[in-house]
């Protein structure tokens, strides 16, 4: 009670501190452009935009501004260039919907650019026909929520990506839909980014892509059916939690590609049906638990240059290939974890099986040898050199060993995400 | 000929062996649906018992088959029968009966298990029909062999290693000649090679109407094209006609001209 009233109190104070107006734009109001609205609204105002279809482009908020919609107004674009760019501190956008984005092979037109801006709110948009939906441009402090952005993108040169983050950090992206575009997120130079909880699914390249971005972290994510699920590629201390990657499955298709990422921890994750479920290169230091990894072609590839990673508590069920290897050399602990295709025994009955697992057959060696090989998947003489393999190791990474399968699958709690 | 055929059918439908073929196949049907009762990953458990059982049961029953009723096929010549319709008429029978015993063996379990309203029924059709064709081929393959050979034991010992070599051998030297010319694009060699083997032939045909079709893809364009689009199937398909074909044609041309 005392600190509902105590609210009351602060927002009494703010509205008579601030005096914030409302400007109605509709097509038979006095002000029948949002353009005109944003010229002659103070700061702090408020523009309500009721339902209409709207002809406009290169719209420039300046001042800090609420824009709201009221039952989903359209601004189209008409394919003519950017839409909606926020230069000003503390702009809101809500309930918009905004098409025909021009396209450009020399300019990334927007739907909503922000520039240079701080404490920025972008909500409950549509975004539909664009080239880039939401870019943010050394922007900070800002939350990006319930934003559904749907393109239809054919072809990775000529489309541009959903979300798109550049030098800009502490932003929050929770909630949103990205479907159909080249990258659903894009991150470059971004540090301490929260994607929670967005559904990532149809896009050409990348469900998301981070680069050159620190610290971030990425929770109850859905990715699904794009070109690759997620790649990480030259950055540090990724967290990667409860995520859902699945069916990017085709002829190059990664559930989760990193390269050269060092320290980060991957716990709790889905990957059902990939084509590869994680492919590693240069990365180091990271921590895999507790993740699932369901009918996957390889559960995981690693391509070299990875030391010190530790696999613990994963489930590994029913992948055609639980781990594929290049290289005879291992610095990497593979302990506790469930392998679906174990065959030991547990006498002692401790939930630990008796004798070690060795998670790289040899047909998978041979595979990443000579790829062509892989036309006898499935074949009786591989099953047989693989059992021979498996009794005498010749060619696999003498100490990858699971000295301590688990006999039966790690039940994950599914920890809730904050909503 | 078809009075032949109709003959050596029901004296094989009549012997015990082609029940307890039939009982195999019924009883490896129901267990693998009791054990894991998901059609479609029955159906993939089910190929890697069919391209290896499939083949060396059409052998080994083709080569028996032939010697046992060699006495019978020797009172047949004597008869006004065109020799090649005495021998194609046996074979229809043997390979018939075989086909028959697999493709109810396996159907009554599986319609029982609700196929109809599966998804599963594409593959699984195409599971029986490959079961279908390596039981023709192997069992023509099994009779040229026993026609070319009079001593039983050398016949028996030909036809076992024809399995062995088409079954594992092949396979092992194809996996050393595509590691030794690792080098060179091996892609169009692969696939060549698959096709002169009828076990091979029938594995990738199963794989590729399975999802797994996209791991092969991975490895380049050729790969893709083929195991992406219909022409793979469509190949296979005519491959496994000639693989059929050719052993009948030589099995009619080589009794037309033995004396016996």
């Amino acid at each position: 009670m005392r600190t509902l009233l105590l609210l009351f109190c602060a927002l009494l104070f703010l509205g008579n501190s601030l005096k914030a107006n409302t400007i109605t734009v509709c097509a038979s109001c006095e002000v029948n452009s949002i353009k005109e609205g944003v010229r002659i609204a103070a700061d702090f105002d408020t523009l309500l935009i009721k339902k209409g279809t709207y002809k406009e482009f290169n719209i420039r908020i300046d001042k800090p501004l609420t824009l709201l919609g009221e039952n989903n107004p359209v601004i189209d674009g008409q394919e003519k260039g950017e839409i909606i760019t926020i230069v000003s501190d503390n702009v809101t956008l809500d309930g918009l919907v905004i098409v025909n984005v021009g396209t450009s092979y020399t300019a990334d037109y927007a739907a909503v650019r922000v520039v240079k801006s701080a404490d920025f709110l972008i909500q409950n948009l549509v975004l539909e026909k664009l080239f880039f939906g939401i870019y943010l441009e050394k922007s900070n402090n800002g939350k990006i929520y319930r934003n559904k952005i749907k393109g239809d993108a054919v072809d990775e040169y000529n489309s541009g990506n959903g979300i798109q983050l550049w030098y800009s950090k502490n932003i929050v992206v929770e909630q949103n839909t990205v479907q159909q575009v080249r990258d659903g997120i894009y991150l470059e130079f971004s540090d301490n980014i929260s994607i929670i909880n967005n559904i990532s699914s149809k896009n050409l390249r990348y469900g998301l892509h981070f680069m050159f971005s620190n610290d971030d972290l990425y929770e109850g994510n859905t990715f699904e059916n794009n070109g690759a699920g997620v790649a990480v590629m030259f950055s540090k201390k990724i967290k990667m939690r409860n995520n859902t990657f699945k069916k990017n499955w085709g002829t190059a298709s990664f559930g989760l590609l990193l390269k050269e990422i060092n320290d980060a921890d991957i716990s709790g994750n889905t990957f059902e049906e990939n084509t590869i479920g994680i492919n590693i290169e240069g990365s180091n230091r990271i921590n895999y638990n507790n993740n699932n990894f369901i009918k996957n072609g390889w559960a995981i590839k690693v391509r070299g240059a990875c030391y010190t990673n530790t696999f613990m508590h994963n489930n590994f069920m029913y992948n055609s290939f639980d781990i594929a290897y290049n290289s005879n050399l291992n610095d990497n602990i593979f302990k506790e974890n469930y392998w679906s295709n174990y065959t030991g025994y547990d006498l002692d009955k401790n939930g630990f099986g008796d004798i070690p697992y060795r998670p790289v057959k040899l047909f998978s060696y041979i595979v990443n040898r000579t790829p062509e090989t892989i036309i006898l998947l499935r074949s009786l003489f591989m099953d047989i050199i693989d059992f021979s393999e498996k009794v005498s190791p010749v060619f696999t990474p003498d100490d990858l060993v699971d000295s301590h399968p688990l006999m039966k699958p790690v039940v994950r709690e599914n920890k809730i995400v904050k909503k | 000929m078809i009075k032949i055929l109709k003959y050596s059918f029901y004296d094989l439908m009549r012997s015990r062996w082609s029940y307890v073929y039939f009982l195999f196949y019924l009883l490896l049907g129901f267990v693998l649906l009791f054990l894991n009762n998901d059609l479609s990953k029955a159906v993939i458990t089910l190929m890697n018992v069919i391209i290896v059982l499939v083949p060396l049961i059409g052998t080994i029953f083709g080569v028996m088959y032939f010697y046992n009723s060699k006495e019978f096929t020797e009172l047949l010549l004597a008869q006004p029968i065109k020799r090649s319709s005495i021998f194609i008429g046996q074979y229809l029978g043997v390979a018939g009966s075989l086909s028959m015993s697999l493709v109810l063996g396996l159907g009554i379990p599986f319609v029982m298990y609700g196929l109809f309203e599966s998804n599963a029924i594409w593959d699984f059709s195409l599971l029986l029909i490959t079961g279908a064709f390596l039981t023709l081929i192997f069992t023509a393959l099994s009779f040229n062999i026993a026609l070319s050979n009079e001593n039983k034991i050398k016949g028996f010992g030909y036809a076992v290693l024809m399995w062995l070599f088409l079954a594992v051998i092949y396979d092992g030297l194809f996996l050393m000649s595509l590691i030794v010319f690792e080098q060179y694009p091996l892609d169009s060699f692969s696939l060549a090679a698959t096709m002169f083997n009828p076990i091979d032939l029938s594995r990738t045909l199963i794989l590729l109407k399975l999802d797994i079709s996209a791991l092969l893809g991975y490895t380049g364009a050729v790969f893709k094209q083929f195991f992406g689009t219909y022409i793979g199937v469509v190949i296979s398909f005519v491959m496994l006609g000639f693989w059929t074909l050719l052993p009948i044609l030589r099995l009619s041309f080589k009794a037309k001209r033995k004396d016996f």
